[in-house]
């Protein structure tokens, strides 16, 4: 049991079916396998969120999932959100607010934050620093990353 | 930073995996939300030969309302608790204390169960359990045992379920009328692991503290119940004074340990400290106030 | 963007060209590689401080499923030797005025007799996939010896230590001392001394990209390419070359994205030259992705100081002499050698005239990871340790701390200012332009001016409430040299292609030197190609570390345009039939002044200057619209800053909540404020973690017990507090475009001007925090004393 076994996901719309060992991780799984790096690694211990993504409609750490687990399940990542070339307004105003430098957290940011922005109504600036605590930053002092988030959420969109 | 290789299954019914659970050996794990056991995976610090994915077992997740008391299934994300009106209505202090564990993400994963069997001495949800007194429902092949959360934990990670055994509900008493519930914790980071936190449920009537429960994760091997502190309040009007003499005797009960984060000294100080705003916290919320 | 206002860029906010790909998940770091048969590398790694290597047995590992190939260090040893350049030498003007004793250890590319730090390569394998090489890893036999471990940097440097580097008879590997004036005369005499210990702990840069490297190699043509998540490619390729006994251009070194770096990946490291060597070995691609604890156990640590420090002063705060000694941990190995040691030095007397001064400094050898630059490298420390002392020197006296600094801070009418001693390249110190005074002034107005603060601090204290003020001031050299190179080209298509040696971490550089070339050029910045990190575009470089390349990169960028547009001008010349003093460059195109008509484009001009049958270039002139500069700048150019901060103290937790914190900062012009508004934040709160958060404990044996980001401590969003940045723009004389270095600034103050903001909260209790990182704990105590 063991040996690889055949995994089938709904990534961002597109049914994906993989071979995995049992114990491959659901970042590897996505990365490697299925060859969507935007996902990024950053621990694999759970902490630094780079590797959120959406599975069934909600953010959870891809490091923390097996391949196998997520065997008929619907994910979203990052290569997901823009409409074609044109980018979802998170994103834009990500660009706006100045909320990324190196890239390299922002993946995570950007799921983490439309998952909060969704299940939690009229977030205060607070509740955004602390939802968004979810993920590190080591390059932007994060407020950049709160004023966007803090926007799209006025704005209301999804 | 990869887990080892391992054998997995994924049971649908609960005798299925009670089944692969008696027959795996002890070197078999149960998985559940992952929160807890994939990082030690990852760092190969736990090396089981097996894992049973519980995730699929349909009947082990959910919120029952029994009357007096709330059955909450082992599966139950910490996620579906926090957003969960009856949770929030009938054990207030499971409610409050979702909120401090880990973060959202995490929480959309972790479950109620694996928390409760992980026992985490930091964790929030086993010192609610213990305040509560809530029982721990286990199932093996061999049969079921009910067991009072004074007799569950243990020591650090070590809980009463025998290697077969798994943890399939927990039951929570409902908060009594009149009742006030606080959850007060301090830790290093938003959504790390508690320093110290202390859950306090305080009834009150005719003006005199009728049941009032405490227990704290981060000081000790295990939550820990104050009864010392309990006694301090008990019959008293829950003022001032009484609140100093249970937040001392917490500081005294606690049982605390260094390491990078805090001395022990230290989070004995904040066992103190949190107790008197979680007391602080349900005296105001509780009903019939002197 | 429109092309309609090609000039001007320079000091706009320009949007960053680097934002698109990163948001869409399309960049790609060195973990995003795949090459065709690539095998993944993993290393062994020692789990004692300090032991002599006994066996090392592959026979397990080997049989392990997937495994590929494995070595020992000892095999390596024999392969390869120590990395060679790795130590900044000292220059002239610097050797001749610091007496200094240097002996550095070398490090072999993997540990060979001997381990030295928790964490240290032994041996690597190569198999399928990362899972299978760590599988190979576990299945290693080892076998070692342990020894004592050293641990204390004090202890270490006594003479009856164990030695870790047996061959260098010492672990005190480094000794400097320097000095202005006479120090013991003016502090004999003066009215007032106080010494002070103070520590500046161990914590690292810490990006949330681990490192990585891939290679791959091609036997037809004996070449490498190696791609690798680093600040240095030239570098990196320099010592490739001579480990592999390789010329330079049959090596390529590209730094794809890379997800921050902070100084951490600024030199270069042990796997840069392992990994290409495995792939040739080998004849697949090797690709190795540190994890986070390697990560934390192997890539450089950083800080680590603990200073003695002895401050003399009149009755008006004046000081009159000041002598730190202090002793740097450097781990096992110093990889870039005693330089930012000696930054400590040149950085202790701030913004501050002082006549007379001592440094002197011991570089410790100790069993744990190596010690090398991160953000600041060098200048936290020195800051902390004058910050420190002014507050101290203003509570002696019963002074304000602000009228302390001002008694004594270099007015702007003294600039430029001789300090008296050398620069670590080797140039007298001058601080080249500025308004101390005024910075400082300006910060304490905008946290809202101390008389206020006082009242309210009082009335707080009657609360119960625990309010406290800090601040902190600071010189930086920036934009250090010895060089920086760029060529510039015009290539068929008309468009400005531009690359240098700069090699970015998340500062946003395509789109700086986009715009710096597009003012050069008077085009539309849509007109310019930037490449960058990637040495098959620039023949020598030399990276981005230390707040150098702004600054040095432009120069060269506007250096080899200018050498390029002179020979547009005369093929325009040429082409237009008119004289060169008549023609402008506007547009992408090159008109005659007041003819907008007469104009040819940059894409004419480059067909026209190009050789052969077809060219029509002036007769005589070389062909081709390429140049390459290498800017060697004079010395460095000092940035300043002022910080100010407001703390609140939870009594019954000692928990520290900053309520406001303000910078105002003068890095010179800024070509993209924006920019450097989040340059200057992002290091802030890295300084922030480092006075709070972060840091790096071993235990007595040597072991790390901080070996993950549940125990190493990055600040969240959550504790991070609002961070309001002014900005003052003094153009620095040294360079045409008037831009001072800034990438580091903001992690330096932090940790001084939170332990100076704790100490003045709980002043009524007279406790002191001289030493950091700054614990709860030890705050909560304070209310016990
Ligand atoms: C970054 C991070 C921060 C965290 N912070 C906190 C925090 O602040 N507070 C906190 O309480 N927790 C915290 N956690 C852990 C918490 O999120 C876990 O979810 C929880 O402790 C374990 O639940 P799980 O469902 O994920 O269990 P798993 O990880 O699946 O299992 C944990 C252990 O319990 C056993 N187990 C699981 N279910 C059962 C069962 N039904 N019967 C018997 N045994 C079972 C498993 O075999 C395993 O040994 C954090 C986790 C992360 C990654
Ligand atoms: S990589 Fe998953 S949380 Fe860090
Ligand atoms: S932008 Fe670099 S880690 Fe966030």
């Amino acid at each position: 049991m063991t040996a690889k076994r055949s995994v089938t996901v709904t990534v961002n719309g597109e049914t994906r079916t993989g071979e995995a060992e049992p114990r491959m991780l659901l970042s590897d799984f996505l990365r490697d396998t299925l060859g969507l790096t935007g996902t990024h690694v950053g621990c694999e211990h759970g902490i630094c969120g780079a590797c959120t993504v959406h599975v069934d409609g909600e953010a959870a750490r891809s490091c923390l999932m097996l391949a196998v687990q997520a065997d008929g399940a619907e994910i979203e990542t990052v290569e997901g959100l823009a409409d074609g070339e044109t980018l979802h307004r998170l994103q834009q105003l990500f660009s706006k607010h100045r909320a990324l430098q190196c890239g390299f957290c922002t993946p995570g940011m950007l799921m983490t934050a439309l998952d909060l922005v969704r299940h939690r109504p009229n977030l205060t600036e607070a509740e955004i620093r602390s939802g968004m605590a979810a993920v590190l930053c080591r390059c932007t002092g994060y407020e950049g990353i709160v004023h966007a988030v803090a926007e799209y959420a006025s704005g209301g969109e999804r | 930073m990869k887990p080892p290789r391992f054998d997995y299954h994924a049971p649908e019914s609960l005798d299925e995996a009670l089944d692969l659970l008696a027959d795996s050996g002890p070197d078999a794990r149960i998985l559940a939300g992952g929160q807890s056991l994939v990082p030690a995976l990852n760092f190969r610090l736990a090396r089981p030969s097996v894992l049973i994915d519980i995730n699929g077992v349909a009947e082990l997740a959910g919120i029952e309302d029994a009357g007096e008391r709330l059955v909450i299934g082992a599966t139950t994300r910490q996620r579906a608790i926090e957003t969960s009106e009856t949770v929030a209505r009938r054990v207030p202090l499971l409610h409050e204390a979702t909120r401090y564990v880990a973060h959202l993400p995490i929480r959309t994963r972790g479950t109620l169960g694996g928390s409760v069997a992980n026992a985490d001495p930091a964790a929030e949800d086993p010192a609610v359990a213990a305040a509560l007194e809530a029982t721990m429902v286990c199932r093996s092949r061999r049969g079921e045992r009910r067991i009072a959360a004074a007799g569950f934990f243990i020591d650090v990670l070590t809980t009463a379920l025998e290697p077969d055994e798994m943890l399939i509900a927990v039951e929570f008493p409902g908060i009594p009328d009149g009742a006030g519930a606080a959850f007060a914790e301090i830790s290093r980071r938003d959504g790390d692991f508690a320093l110290a936190g202390v859950a306090a449920q305080i009834a009150i009537s005719n003006g005199r503290v009728a049941d009032a429960r405490i227990a704290a994760c981060g000081v000790g091997p295990a939550p820990l119940r104050f009864r010392d502190a309990e006694d301090a309040l008990l019959d008293s009007a829950c003022g001032p004074e009484a609140i100093e003499a249970a937040c001392d005797a917490v500081a005294a009960s606690s049982d605390p340990h260094d390491d990078v984060h805090a001395s022990a000294a230290y989070r004995r100080q904040l066992a103190a400290a949190m107790a008197r705003r979680a007391l602080n916290g349900a005296r105001a919320r509780a009903g019939g106030a002197a | 963007m429109t092309a309609a206002s090609p000039a001007g860029y320079i000091g706009r906010s320009v949007p960053r060209r680097e934002d698109r790909r990163l948001l869409l998940g399309q960049g790609s770091y060195v973990a995003d590689l795949v090459l065709p048969g690539m095998v993944h590398a993993a290393f062994a790694r020692s789990q004692l401080a300090h032991a002599r290597i006994v066996s090392v047995d592959f026979a397990r590992a080997l049989a392990e499923p997937g495994a590929v190939f494995a070595l020992g260090g000892a095999e390596l040893a024999r392969e390869m030797p120590p990395i060679g350049g790795m130590q900044v030498t000292a220059p002239k003007g610097w050797a001749e005025r610091v007496d200094h004793r240097i002996t550095l250890p070398p490090q072999n590319l993997m540990a060979s007799d001997r381990v030295r730090y928790v964490g240290e390569a032994f041996a690597v394998v190569c198999a399928d996939s990362r899972y299978a090489a760590e599988d190979a890893v576990e299945a290693i036999d080892a076998g070692f010896e342990p020894l004592p471990a050293v641990v204390d940097p004090e202890a270490a440097s006594a003479p009856d230590a164990a030695v870790i580097h047996p061959d260098l008879g010492t672990n005190a590997v480094a000794e400097l001392h320097v000095e202005k004036g006479d120090v013991a005369a003016a502090m004999a005499s003066a009215p007032h001394r106080i010494r002070r210990r103070i520590r500046h702990h161990r914590y690292a840069a810490m990006p949330l990209e681990c490192r990585g490297v891939a290679a791959e190699y091609d036997r037809r043509t004996d070449s490498l390419t190696v791609w690798s998540s680093t600040q240095v490619v030239h570098w990196v390729r320099k010592e490739l070359a001579f480990a592999l006994g390789m010329a330079e251009e049959k090596i390529r070194v590209l730094a794809p994205d890379v997800g921050g770096g902070f100084g951490g990946k600024g030199h270069v490291y042990p796997e840069d030259l392992i990994i290409p060597w495995l792939a040739r070995r080998i004849g697949r691609p090797v690709r190795w992705v540190e994890d986070r604890h390697e990560h934390i156990l192997n890539a450089a640590h950083s800080r680590d100081n603990i200073h003695d420090a002895e401050i003399g002063f009149d009755d008006t705060g004046r000081i009159l002499a000041f002598r730190d000694d202090f002793i740097v941990d450097s781990g096992a190995y110093s990889p870039v050698g005693a330089g930012v040691a000696y930054n400590t030095t040149a950085h202790l007397l701030g913004p501050y005239h002082i006549e007379n001064f001592a440094g002197g400094t011991v570089v410790a050898i100790t069993n744990k990871t190596p010690n090398a630059p991160y953000r600041g490298a060098g200048r936290p420390e020195a800051v902390q340790v004058t910050e420190r002392l002014m507050d101290i020197v203003a509570d002696t006296l019963g002074m304000e701390p602000a009228d302390v600094r001002l008694r004594n801070m270099i007015g702007p009418e003294r600039m430029p200012y001789d300090v008296g001693l050398p620069y670590r390249d080797g140039v007298p110190m001058t601080y080249d332009s500025g308004d101390y005074p005024a910075s400082l002034r300006r910060a304490i107005d905008e946290i809202g001016g101390i008389e206020a603060f006082r009242e309210r601090q009082e009335k707080a204290r009657a609360e119960g409430r625990w309010l406290g003020l800090g601040l902190g001031c600071y010189t930086e050299g920036t934009g250090v040299g010895p060089f920086e190179g760029a060529t510039v080209k015009v290539d068929a298509s008309g468009k400005i292609v531009v690359s240098t040696g700069a090699c970015p971490i998340g500062q946003g550089h395509e789109t700086v030197f986009a715009q710096v070339t597009a003012d050069a050029w008077n085009v539309p910045i849509e007109d310019v190609v930037v490449l960058l990190a990637d040495t098959s575009t620039l023949t020598m470089g030399y990276g981005s570390i230390a707040s150098r390349s702004t600054v040095t990169s432009s120069m060269a960028i506007g250096d080899a345009s200018d050498k390029v547009k002179a020979k547009v001008l005369a093929v325009a010349a040429h082409l237009l039939e008119a004289s060169e003093a008549d023609l402008e460059l506007r547009d992408g195109r090159v008109a005659v002044k007041g003819v907008p008509d007469m104009a040819v484009s940059l894409r004419e001009i480059a067909a026209a200057a190009a050789p052969g049958w077809l060219s029509r270039r002036p007769e005589g002139s070389e062909a081709g619209l390429e140049a390459t500069s290498y800017y060697e700048p004079p010395t460095v150019t000092w940035a300043y800053a002022s910080n100010a901060a407001i703390v609140e103290i939870e009594p019954d937790t000692g928990r520290v909540r900053i309520e406001r914190y303000v910078e105002v900062h003068d890095a010179g012009r800024l070509v993209n404020p924006g920019l450097a508004d989040g340059q200057v934040k992002g290091g802030l709160v890295q300084g922030l973690g480092g006075a709070l958060y972060e840091s790096i404990e071993y235990d007595e044996a040597g072991q790390l017990l901080t070996g993950s980001f549940a125990d190493y401590l990055l600040p969240t969003a959550a504790e991070t507090p609002p961070i309001e940045v002014v900005h003052m723009e003094t153009p620095t004389p040294l360079n045409p475009l008037g831009v001072k270095g800034l990438g580091e600034g903001g992690a330096i103050a932090p940790p001084v001007v939170i332990a100076n903001a704790v100490t003045d909260a709980l002043k009524p209790f007279g406790v002191e925090f001289n030493t950091l990182p700054i614990r709860w704990q030890d705050v909560r105590a304070a209310f016990d004393s």
